[in-house]
């Protein structure tokens, strides 16, 4: 894990001015996301992962020598309970850090409260950007991170020069697609059709007849949830095989979690844009799929998400250090340029905007339901979370 | 609107919508027959009728994964066996909740909704504790995926061709038997005057609680099918239920011709305008449509006349 020098534990009062619930041998920070609810298959993994960073962080030491304690709270699902238990938790438990939230519309809602108590919150999801906020540290990639990377790969390694735009109809996908066409246009490139179905739709039968007519070579899907399942079993079922890539389907909303769902033998040949995943064959990826299995079973799968929730912790208690501080103002003020060298993507580092620099990655579905790395950027991609003429 | 292609594309484009049509229309006829004969016959509301399907659904990815581990060798046929394994589960859940609840609360229409919606809950959450909250990708035989090329340009996918029998074979099925049988006669007398129907001599509780039965059989024989299309997963069945009510309710609720009509107007308004504008307008759209005829026909199109 990190290397971790030794701190001999300050005392408490200068490590804490502001009330903080930090006392001389530990501190309490929150964990919220939802465990009920409709959202609950999506946020098992991100609670798992920071309960194991937590549990790792304590293990080799603490934070300037205090051990991580949790309080746990449940936003079951529901926008209004996000920001009651985000203000129950920086108020009344006084933590120093929170750990969660996934959809956009929970960060949203918490949002107000945050900046109003002055907490610290890691957001761990990919997202569609847009979004800047002083108290929240995101660990995830933000849109462009994604689509510039996936759309660049295609185009340089498949000569690709048609692209066909389809999404679930809600912000993400939408705000994504104005990127990717964006982008495509920039390249001189042609988009040859644009399509949002409403969530949870099941028949895929129209849009995949006007992709045969339109013969793109790649199909740019963000589709969510059991609409997935019914949208690739379709797309076999009309003799569209990935795996002869003609055309390519590229996404940026499947990861292994939803390989799960949907049945490796009917992605396979597909490729994701991510900028995680669990085949990744390095040190710090090795020791960290082991430590997750050995904790939460062998049959566990690890998508980017659950990836970047474990940087969370990791993050903060880096920021911690460096401050000398749990005082959120001050771990404000150090946490652009926060590296994590032992991070199971490889490295990372907080830019001043908030967000990560990071790797793009490609990756090929295959009938297990794991993702083969293709491709990688040479460098860590720069965070935009406003890109120009998206506003 | 049809520029860009050529004549031979267009004629494509309208075979391949048509058939896109066509199936949309066999998925519309199996998740409203069910509910058509539940709601049309015995007036009764149920909301659980999306999770008789998602549990048709779960008895199909059981089969699957029994004859994996049991018979791989018979796997190309296990579909079969866990269409009527789903028809035979659901019948007899459905028998059992008729006996447990329904049969209290006839002639309270509304009580029936509430309380099916109750069920629809205990379910999702009996599914969610036993399958886990994820959804489960339901292994399909090879012969089943793929599709018929019949040009250059129009193939049919095999699945969607499977679903339309199923369909077909479900409606002609019902058609006897509510038409042609001794069975189907007492159902119709007792939905046109019930006390007449006990005069006679009908035991009209044996003959509800055969037909709720059957409504949450084909509904579970539905479920069935739809693993080769859709997701299973313990909330699915609410995705279904909307599109449900809005055919059965189209159709003229007593009706199962009406039903049959309803789905074939519905699919393929909504088929034809998915080409022309996208998806999610094409869905505003039909629901515009179909809210406009209701207001000038409220008893839908199809209504059962009765001397009250």
């Amino acid at each position: 894990m990190l290397a971790t020098t030794v701190h001999a534990a300050p005392p408490t009062e200068e490590v804490n001015t502001t009330g903080l619930a930090v006392t001389d041998d530990t501190v309490t920070v929150g964990i919220l996301h939802s465990v009920t609810g409709t959202m609950a298959i999506s946020e098992t993994g991100s609670v798992q992962a920071e309960k194991l960073a937590i549990e790792q962080i304590n293990a080799s030491g603490g934070v300037l020598g205090r051990q991580i304690k949790y309080v746990q709270e449940d936003g079951a699902s529901d926008w209004p309970t996000f920001a009651e238990k985000s203000r129950k938790l920086l108020r009344q438990d006084k933590v120093a850090a929170v750990f969660g939230c996934w959809t956009s519309a929970s960060r949203k809602a918490v949002l107000p409260v945050f900046e109003q108590y002055n907490g610290m919150l890691y957001y761990p999801t990919f997202y569609e950007g847009l979004e800047e906020s002083p108290n929240v540290i995101y660990t995830g990639q933000e849109a462009t991170q994604q689509i510039i990377a996936g759309i660049d790969w295609a185009v340089n390694e498949k000569g690709a020069e048609s692209f066909y735009l389809l999404g679930s109809d809600y912000i993400w996908p939408r705000t994504s697609n104005k990127i990717a066409r964006k982008h495509i246009d920039k390249l001189g490139l042609k988009v040859s059709g644009e399509e949002y179905y409403p969530l949870g739709h099941t028949q895929f039968n129209s849009v995949i007849n006007k992709i045969k007519l339109k013969k793109p070579d790649v199909i740019f899907a963000i589709v969510v949830g059991g609409s997935n399942v019914a949208f690739y079993k379709q797309l076999q079922a009309a003799g569209i095989d990935p795996t002869k890539e003609k055309p390519l389907v590229l996404t940026i909303s499947v990861t292994e979690d939803e390989i799960r769902g949907i049945g490796g033998e009917n992605v396979e040949g597909i490729y994701a844009s991510m900028k995680y995943f669990q085949s990744l064959d390095n040190e710090n990826n090795k020791a960290f799929v082991k430590a997750f299995k050995e904790k939460y079973g062998d049959d566990m799968v690890i998508g980017d998400v659950t990836q970047a929730a474990y940087l969370g912790p990791w993050l903060w208690k880096a920021a911690v250090e460096k401050a000398g501080s749990f005082d959120i103002d001050k771990i404000r003020e150090v946490s652009p340029g926060i590296e994590f060298t032992e991070a199971p993507e490889g490295y990372v580092r907080i830019h001043e905007n908030h967000h990560l620099w990071s790797k793009g990655r490609i990756g090929l579905a295959q009938a297990d339901g794991q993702y083969k790395l293709v491709h990688e950027t040479d460098d860590l991609m720069e965070p935009d979370p406003f890109p120009e003429g998206y506003q | 609107m049809f520029d860009g292609y050529t004549t031979s594309e267009l004629m494509s484009i309208f075979a391949m919508q048509g058939f896109a049509g066509l199936s949309l229309f066999s998925v519309f006829v199996l998740m409203a027959l069910g509910l058509a004969i539940i709601f049309g016959q015995m007036g009764v509301i149920n909301m659980a009728h999306g999770e008789f399907m998602i549990l048709g659904a779960y008895t199909t990815y059981i089969t699957s994964s029994l004859f994996q581990s049991y018979l791989p060798g018979w796997f190309g046929g296990y579909f079969f066996v866990a269409m009527i394994l789903a028809f035979l589960i659901c019948a007899a859940l459905g028998m059992l909740i008729e006996w447990l609840m329904i049969r209290h609360l006839y002639h309270r229409p509304l009580d029936t909704l509430l309380a099916t919606w109750g069920l629809s809950l205990i379910m999702q959450q009996a599914y969610r504790s036993i399958f886990g909250a994820r959804e489960v990708g339901v292994e399909l035989p090879e012969w089943m995926m793929g599709a018929i090329q019949v040009t250059d340009l129009v193939e049919l996918p095999i699945n969607g061709l499977l679903v339309m029998i199923i369909a077909l074979s479900i409606a002609v099925a019902l058609y006897f038997l509510m038409y042609r049988s001794g069975y189907g006669k007492k159902v119709r007398a007792v939905v046109q005057n019930r006390p007449m129907a006990e005069a006679v001599g009908i035991n009209s509780s044996a003959i509800d609680r055969m037909t709720f039965a059957l409504g949450c059989g084909i509904a579970g024989v539905a479920g069935s099918a739809f693993t080769m299309i859709g997701s299973t997963g313990p909330s699915s069945g609410q995705a279904y239920i909307v599109d449900t009510f809005l055919v059965v309710v189209f159709g003229g609720a007593q009706s199962l011709i009406g039903t049959i009509v309803s789905a074939f107007s519905i699919s393929q308004a909504q088929s034809t305008m998915e080409f022309f504008l996208s998806g999610s307008m094409a869905k505003v759209l039909t629901l515009l449509v179909v809210v406009g005829i209701l207001m000038l026909r409220p008893e839908g199109l199809m209504a059962l006349k009765v001397r009250r």
